[in-house]
């Protein structure tokens, strides 16, 4: 089904992944419904790619990148990383698998304990996992400091006393601590004004090079993704709508939602960008906790079918390496004739 | 020069982080009150500790011809209706006051802390654990310390002495009344700790849960657990002193702050500075202890450390 012909291993194999979240209401606190929050997401991130995951605020990006590192307790599906299934392992048996797998948080400020020095919270993971001596354990701190571009100096210097760029860094070298084969960056650089973004993510790149990195890179800044990421990942409503190589997905992207979105990113040129058509979807993004029937995009579709108001279109190849989820394309080729523009 | 820059630059990078109780303690030395405070403790606490020792009175000796003396040089606090030394009641009786302050305090924050925690950490014992807390809150305090020591007095008194029977009753009793504020906003504070991202990062890290409470959870509750703390000392020995008067603490010729407090009321207008050492002795150290606690949080809050 997945393109085999690929010359790099999957290091991520992610298969029908789902995050609900129960809501309880009343009295009694009885469950009322679910925040579907990912909704059957599957894709493989190869070892030593950036795969990028976009979609607009609220579409389970976050949850999603949380998910894979069993920070939540999935509701269903599967995650194989590094060959070793952890989908339903328990919290404390995952312990021994977290040095694969590290991420870095969106909020540099919110994730740094306030009340530990730099040293202290680049070598907590040092201090959980491996058994190195004090000596060794700040030799290795200060090796990172220096990776990530941290002033040995302020070691024993606290979060608070740090701009908003140092601060990554430090979560940057938190993350690279244990010698991690993959990181999920959720939205590092949201936070971030835009000279300090190019610093960051020139970083994350540098490392990835020097260390044979993996990222699942989730944001949502359309143009740093097509900087960043050799494959794209469109989600939409708790589903990937599209996955695709990046320079395919930018020059033609097929599903309708991906069209809209990448219209909606500003041209520098300014010619070009009078020109340029937006694809303004109508209506708002339905609630998670009760998406509509069939697929979830055809209460804005602008080119919306019959079929896509009962029928869930399935996450296909429709070209090599090209995976859309949608009934414009794929199998469903009865209705190829009344295709719409979508270029 | 620029080479000498560099050298103390290539010097500063491998100085190890130090002792962060090292900052802490810079930090204390700023808050002028706390150290008065730490120093007048201290103080206290010698002068109760040692004073008896050197104070050539003992706390019983009665001399009936010098009785209600106001100071003087033979009695520096001047004697009571027995004629019994106050300086050396006051030393002798601020031994058991600070004792029992900061035992019952210390004992009752333990628990408190532990509730509140566990309660705040552990969404499954947190409905129990909070309608233990409200159990407590809610039994009438009085009638339950009159029980508790009716039920317990005699032997506990047979198994560890008049004295320290009493003392371990009284201890036990101040704090196990009294850890449910703690408690409450210990656990408040963990759980809105318990959603900010940091804590989600150690997760990710691996950090178990008895690390994340004492790595990441603790230090960040300390604030509002040292200002209980130094509540819960005044508290505690303003509690000792209504027990003794009520007649359910220590024997009524055993001196403490307290007691010496209740014993000078009936003297109060022909006597007035019998009330004012035991009151002027207790409002100082709870006044001491709360600056020791104010200089401690800001010195313990790396944000405010260095301002």
């Amino acid at each position: 089904m997945f393109d085999t012909s690929a010359p790099a291993r999957k290091l991520v194999e992610v298969r029908d992944l789902k995050m609900h979240f129960p809501i309880y209401a009343g009295v009694f606190r009885k469950q009322v419904g679910e925040v579907k929050a990912v909704d059957g997401v599957s894709f493989d991130i190869f070892e030593g790619e950036t795969l990028g995951l976009v979609g607009e605020s609220g579409c389970g990006k976050s949850t999603c990148g949380r998910a894979i590192l069993r920070l939540y307790d999935i509701t269903d599906g599967s995650v194989v990383i590094d060959g070793v299934e952890i989908g339903h392992t328990p919290q404390s048996a995952l312990r021994k698998i977290r040095p694969t797998m590290q991420m870095v948080f969106q909020d540099p400020q919110a994730s740094l304990d306030p009340r530990m020095t730099v040293a202290s919270i680049i070598g907590e993971p040092l201090m959980e996992h491996g058994n190195l001596s004090k000596a060794a354990r700040l030799d290795r701190i200060y090796e990172l400091m220096d990776a990530v571009g941290l002033n040995r100096n302020f070691a024993n210097r606290y979060p608070h006393e740090f701009s908003g760029g140092q601060r990554q860094r430090i979560g940057i070298a938190r993350a690279l601590a244990l010698n991690p084969k993959f990181i999920v960056c959720d939205e590092p650089i949201a936070a971030l004004d835009v000279s300090i973004q190019a610093q960051v993510v020139n970083l994350l790149e540098g490392l990835q090079k020097k260390l044979g990195l993996t990222y699942l890179f989730i944001s949502h800044d359309l143009s740093m993704v097509r900087h960043i990421a050799d494959r794209v990942a469109v989600m939409y409503l708790g589903k990937v709508v599209e996955l695709a190589p990046r320079d395919d997905i930018y020059a033609t992207p097929k599903h309708p939602y991906t069209v809209a979105l990448l219209s909606a990113v500003p041209d520098p040129d300014p010619n070009s960008e009078e020109v340029v058509e937006r694809i303004i979807l109508q209506g708002d993004v339905p609630s998670p906790s009760n998406p509509p029937e069939g697929c979830n995009f055809c209460t804005r579709c602008p080119n919306v079918l019959p079929i896509c108001h009962h029928e869930e279109p399935k996450f296909e190849e429709v070209e090599p390496g090209r995976f859309v989820a949608c009934h414009l394309f794929g199998d469903r080729k009865r209705e190829a004739s009344e295709e719409p523009e979508t270029q | 020069m620029t080479e000498v820059a560099k050298k103390s630059s290539v010097e500063q990078a491998i100085r190890p982080p130090r002792s962060q109780w090292w900052d802490v303690w810079d930090q204390f030395k700023t808050h002028k009150g706390a150290l008065v405070g730490a120093a007048f403790f201290l103080f206290i606490v010698l002068a109760v500790i040692i004073g008896p020792y050197i104070w050539h009175i003992g706390y019983e000796t009665i001399d009936i011809r010098a009785r209600n003396q106001a100071p003087s040089f033979a009695h520096p606090f001047g004697t009571d209706q027995l004629g019994r030394d106050t300086f050396a009641r006051m030393l002798k009786g601020g031994q058991t006051s600070v004792a029992v302050g900061v035992t019952a305090m210390a004992l009752s924050l333990v628990f408190g802390t532990f509730i509140g925690v566990v309660a705040g950490y552990f969404k499954k014992l947190d409905g129990p654990l909070m309608r233990f807390t409200d159990l407590f809150l809610a039994l009438p305090l009085l009638p339950l310390l009159l029980v508790i020591i009716m039920l317990f007095r005699d032997p506990l008194r047979a198994a560890f002495g008049p004295e320290s029977g009493i003392f371990i009753l009284i201890v036990f009793v101040i704090g196990i009344t009294s850890w449910m504020q703690t408690a409450r906003i210990v656990r408040g504070d963990v759980l809105a700790l318990k959603e900010r991202e940091f804590i989600l990062a150690a997760r990710s890290i691996g950090t178990p849960n008895r690390r994340m409470i004492t790595r990441h959870l603790l230090p960040n509750v300390l604030s509002p657990i040292m200002v209980s703390a130094t509540l819960g000392i005044a508290n505690a020995i303003i509690t000792e002193s209504a027990l003794s008067f009520l007649g359910l603490g220590f024997p009524s010729d055993f001196p403490t702050w307290g007691r010496l407090l209740f014993d000078a009321t009936d003297y109060l207008q022909q006597y007035p500075e019998r009330v004012i050492w035991p009151g002027l002795a207790i409002s100082l150290t709870v006044l001491a202890v709360n600056y020791i606690g104010d200089g401690l949080r800001d010195a313990l809050d790396p944000r405010i450390r260095g301002r």
